[in-house]
């Protein structure tokens, strides 16, 4: 049986309850403690980014120093990137112009390196999809990719004067949108039954 | 249009919270608990518990990747489901030769990973099997995130990768790594943008609230199967306000 703290469970629902409560009802002094215990939790967070970070370090150096299978050279550049960008922030602040100038230089070209990759990655996905999922679904899912990425570009768009073209053209504009919704309900209702399972101690993601 | 004051806004979500604990608590009582056989069947469920099989008797590992989401932002319910999964797959694959890894790019979401392992693995009697290392905080930001988490999707020792989490739609370039080294790959998110790639890319894909639903289909217990059941319900209730909100609206003109 995995043992948790009946404590650290009683400590947990009670926050999570005044927090709740305090999102709904406008009393001040429940919104007083409400505001409290974010900036506490918000406290908590910047420690655990602390010891996350160490662990982070510490994982890389151990990674590093490992001769054998679970040996990684780039483990070093990791930890020598952290240090040189510790260093600068340290020296010249984090917000200041030559720092943020620095890390965005760096930074920006990467990930744009990586989004391009990405949409040659998703193009070639898109083809692989019917050697993976060979169904009705995936003609439906191409399809629809290709019908409104040219109602999306504005192609389509002379068409909307004429009468009966341009209703349908609206209607397949606001089809996307009605799915969507379906899906974020859905995805809702999952979110607060997870919520709900945290608060009533049914779930418990900490060991305590 | 009718306008929502704030009071009975918050009123109409109490309500809601109220009806779905209610309901959640109900469903719960032994003598109302559904079977888990009773779940609509979910392909890539099964095919993940497979998959967990498989891992363990070739002695090869599992990764679960809870994404880029922190807990003091709307999306923190998703980690949250990421952690309960992960719970399950632990349990699962322990006593593999190769224990399962997590990634995350929130540091409070590494902490509580490390922890629910550490749980699983005491209470399992095999803490000193347990290594920190096996909860990495790879990256802050999505593309650094997955950046990091590249080199264990690149990982052949790595049979399964089960992406539970916040991500945008660069998950792409992680489930790519992984069928190239002809890893197994399931993974739902709450972004809508993601579930498309996923959908594209994801051997299994989990579409909507599926995500939510993976710790149920994995026995993590009787709560989570009855609030498969109190979604159901609400859901239901949405369909039949959103109907008869439309009619009004037309009668009302």
């Amino acid at each position: 049986m995995n043992m948790k703290s009946p404590i650290a469970t009683a400590i947990a629902i009670a926050v999570g309850l005044i927090v709740l409560a305090g999102y709904f009802v406008p009393l001040a002094i429940l919104q007083q403690i409400r505001f409290q215990l974010l900036d506490w939790a918000i406290i908590v967070v910047g420690f655990a980014a602390i010891v996350g970070i160490i662990n982070l370090l510490l994982v890389h150096y151990k990674r590093f120093r490992t001769s054998g299978p679970g040996h990684d050279s780039l483990s070093l550049v990791v930890i020598l990137a952290f240090a040189a960008t510790l260093v600068v922030g340290l020296l010249f602040g984090p917000s200041s112009s030559p720092f943020q100038s620095v890390i965005l230089k760096i930074q920006r070209p990467i990930e744009a390196s990586l989004m391009a990759v990405l949409a040659i990655t998703l193009a070639f996905a898109c083809v692989r999809l019917f050697q993976r999922q060979r169904g009705t679904l995936a003609v439906v899912f191409l399809l629809s990719v290709v019908f409104f990425l040219l109602l999306g570009s504005g192609i389509l768009g002379t068409l909307g004067n004429i009468p009966v073209l341009g209703d349908l053209i609206g209607l397949f504009n606001r089809l996307p949108v009605a799915g969507a919704r379906g899906i974020l309900i859905g995805i809702a209702l999952g979110s607060l039954m997870a919520g709900l399972r945290i608060l009533l101690g049914a779930d418990r993601p900490y060991s305590g | 249009m009718i306008e929502l004051s704030p009071v009975i806004f918050s009123g109409i979500a109490i309500g809601i919270v109220l009806v779905a604990a209610i309901l959640l608590f109900i469903f719960s009582l032994p003598s109302l608990r559904s079977s888990p056989r009773s779940l609509r069947p979910i392909p890539a469920v099964q095919r993940l518990r497979r998959a967990i099989g498989l891992a363990v008797e070739e002695g090869k590992g599992l990764h679960v990747s809870l994404g880029k989401a922190n807990l003091l932002e709307p999306p923190a319910a998703i980690p949250l489901a990421g952690l309960s999964t992960l719970e399950r797959i632990t349990q699962s694959s322990m006593i593999s030769d190769r224990p399962p890894v997590t990634t995350s790019g929130d540091p409070a979401v590494s902490i509580l990973s490390q922890d629910t392992m550490r749980g699983i693995y005491r209470s399992g009697n095999v803490l000193e099997s347990f290594d920190p290392a096996q909860a990495n905080l790879v990256g802050a930001s999505p593309v650094a995130y997955i950046a990091g988490t590249l080199p264990v999707a690149a990982d052949e020792n790595e049979a399964a990768h089960i992406l539970v989490g916040s991500f945008g739609p660069e998950v792409g370039l992680l489930t790519d790594q992984a069928d190239a080294t002809g890893s197994f790959t399931i993974g739902g998110s709450e972004s809508l943008p993601a579930q498309a790639v996923l959908y594209a890319t994801a051997q299994q894909p989990l579409l909507g609230e599926e995500v939510f639903a993976l710790p149920a289909y994995l026995g993590a217990g009787s709560y989570h199967q009855a609030s498969l059941r109190v979604q159901d319900w609400l859901r239901w209730g949405i369909v039949v306000v959103l109907i008869v909100g439309t009619l009004l609206s037309v009668a009302l003109g």
